[in-house]
């Protein structure tokens, strides 16, 4: 297995419980895509297999390590070989595009070549096939500032796709795009997965997308999964229970079967 | 019920700030000793205006023009040796000392690990140190060491402005964003190239104009420390005050006056070039 939870919770550091005791295990080369709403624990699910959020309590093992018993230095080759992809990546605004691609690499290279390739880029063309794929090629050499936001993911994605990591994990990465390149960039990242065998889990808010394109769904809802299933087991009647959101409806509420009001504040 | 509506829970800690600062400033009046009815007293003033018509006409003999030139360059020796002296120790002790690169901060939502934190404790203790100590002490340290001359300026500004230096640049790394950085720490880069791929980026303009700026601060204390045998324009300038010649000192003021508007200049071409 890739990926292994085992009743696992998380706490952030403002003591909100954002997952609790989750159970999810994930072969090498799957695709998953993780649906529920806003405040579900998506981005804190996949922060947390990126090894970028501690659990609070549980097992977890990423690609056979127990990633949080390792030592910083093992821990951070590890994370080399994971890569994670921002809903709004974090760029600093200067930035030339090549050099925001290239740095997915600096897990991989040594200090030298990532100082020198600051002052020089050392694989253009690496990131130019990376860019081209997403269509975005002519902004190589364009300061991180001057795109949009749909531009900007696709740089992220851009990034990831260089690092060429074993696990990729995307939290919402076509959020900012239009349908059409939504469609296409998710079916690059899904053809990329599938040619180098890496195993891949996306979240996303658009339930057609990941319907359309995943394999796995797993429905994420007030930090718990829901259900977990291969996609075409998934139903109207499930999505609608996933999503529904008793504080929306109008007064005066008609008495509803899901009676349970869920304090969030 | 209405109260509860409109209530602000910010209000109330910022109210108590604002009389928390009144009342730490009331005293401060008193324990300067400031009056400024002081200035308004006639024999003060006269002997101020005494003091400035000695400055007109400027000086300019061909001579002291001669002169000028050589403390000038003196002095801007002595503060740009100082500077280079000082970056050499002030980065990487900001480095050592700001959370920025703290490799806990990226997993643990920006707050750092114990141990790390009581690790940055010692290296910022040491430029704590170095910089409560003022320029002009050091430089009379080192005019018995080494002798009067520019050796005493350049170690005085090195040592003071390496602690100045590394204090602030440690807080500029912190003051921007740090998610660029903590992502590449998330995607196992090293933490000195995350720094320089995630947090440079974002502080080197920022970084540029303080350090210009304290360039500048070097300049004039250079000048301070000249009074006590450092070399450069304050040397000259003291003697000059010594034997009340207040157009060589008019000159000499002028030429500060250049300066710091040169360094101001060249601040905003360096900024503008960097945005």
């Amino acid at each position: 297995m890739t990926l292994d939870l085992t009743q696992v919770s998380v706490t952030h550091a403002n003591g909100v419980q954002a997952l609790r005791g989750v159970e999810l295990h994930i072969g090498a080369g799957e695709q998953v895509a993780i649906i529920g709403p806003s405040g579900a624990g998506k981005s804190s699910l996949l922060n947390l297999l990126g090894t970028a959020l501690p659990p609070a309590s549980g097992e977890m093992q990423v690609l056979g390590e127990r990633v949080w018993q390792l030592s910083a230095r093992q821990r951070q080759r590890l994370r080399a070989r994971i890569g994670l992809i921002h809903q709004a990546p974090p760029l600093p605004p200067r930035q030339r595009v090549v050099t925001a691609v290239l740095a997915g690499k600096l897990g991989q290279w040594g200090m030298g070549k990532s100082l020198l390739n600051l002052l020089h880029p050392l694989d253009v063309s690496g990131a130019r096939a990376a860019l081209t794929r997403l269509d975005l090629s002519d902004k190589l050499f364009a300061q991180c500032q001057q795109l949009s936001g749909g531009q900007l993911q696709r740089v992220g994605i851009a990034r990831v796709l260089y690092q060429a990591p074993e696990v990729l994990l995307a939290d919402e990465p076509v959020s900012a795009m239009d349908p059409v390149l939504a469609e296409h960039t998710l079916s690059v990242l899904c053809r990329h997965a599938r040619e180098h065998n890496v195993t891949l889990v996306a979240s996303l808010h658009a339930v057609d997308l990941a319907l359309a394109h995943f394999s796995r769904i797993i429905g994420l809802r007030d930090g718990q999964i829901l259900f977990d299933l291969p996609t075409d087991a998934v139903d109207r009647e499930r999505l609608d229970k996933l999503y529904a959101n008793e504080q929306l409806q109008p007064s005066p509420a008609p008495p509803s079967p899901l009676s349970v009001q869920i304090p969030r504040c | 019920m209405l109260t509860r509506d409109t209530r602000d829970p910010a209000s109330g800690p910022r109210l108590l700030l604002c009389l928390l600062a009144f009342v730490l400033l009331w005293p401060g009046i008193h324990f300067s000793e400031l009056d400024l009815g002081v200035l308004l007293a006639s024999d003060s003033q006269s002997e101020m205006g005494r003091f400035v018509a000695a400055f007109w006409p400027p000086a300019h003999g061909d001579a002291f023009i001669e002169l000028l030139l050589q403390a000038t360059l003196q002095t801007l020796a002595i503060a740009t040796a100082g500077m280079a002296l000082a970056l050499l120790f002030a980065v990487p002790a900001s480095l050592l000392a700001s959370r920025a690169l703290s490799l806990s901060a990226a997993s643990r939502g920006g707050q750092p690990g114990y141990w790390g934190q009581l690790l940055r404790w010692p290296v910022r203790g040491l430029l704590i140190f170095l910089r409560s100590v003022p320029e002009i002490v050091w430089a009379l340290l080192f005019v018995r060491a080494v002798g009067l001359g520019p050796t005493a300026g350049v170690l005085a500004i090195a040592i003071t402005y390496s602690g100045m230096l590394g204090k602030v640049y440690a807080e500029i790394y912190e003051s921007v964003d740090q998610r660029p950085a903590h992502a590449l720490l998330q995607a196992g880069s090293g933490r000195l190239t995350a720094f320089c791929y995630g947090i440079l980026p974002n502080v080197a303009a920022e970084l540029l104009s303080y350090t210009v700026y304290r360039w500048e601060c070097a300049i004039r204390a250079s000048v301070v420390m000249g009074f006590v045998g450092a070399g450069g324009l304050g040397q000259q300038m003291d003697l000059s005050l010594r034997m009340f010649a207040g157009g060589e000192v008019a000159s000499m003021l002028l030429t500060f006056l250049v300066l710091v508007l040169l360094a101001d200049q060249l601040s905003r071409l360096l900024r503008w070039r960097l945005a």
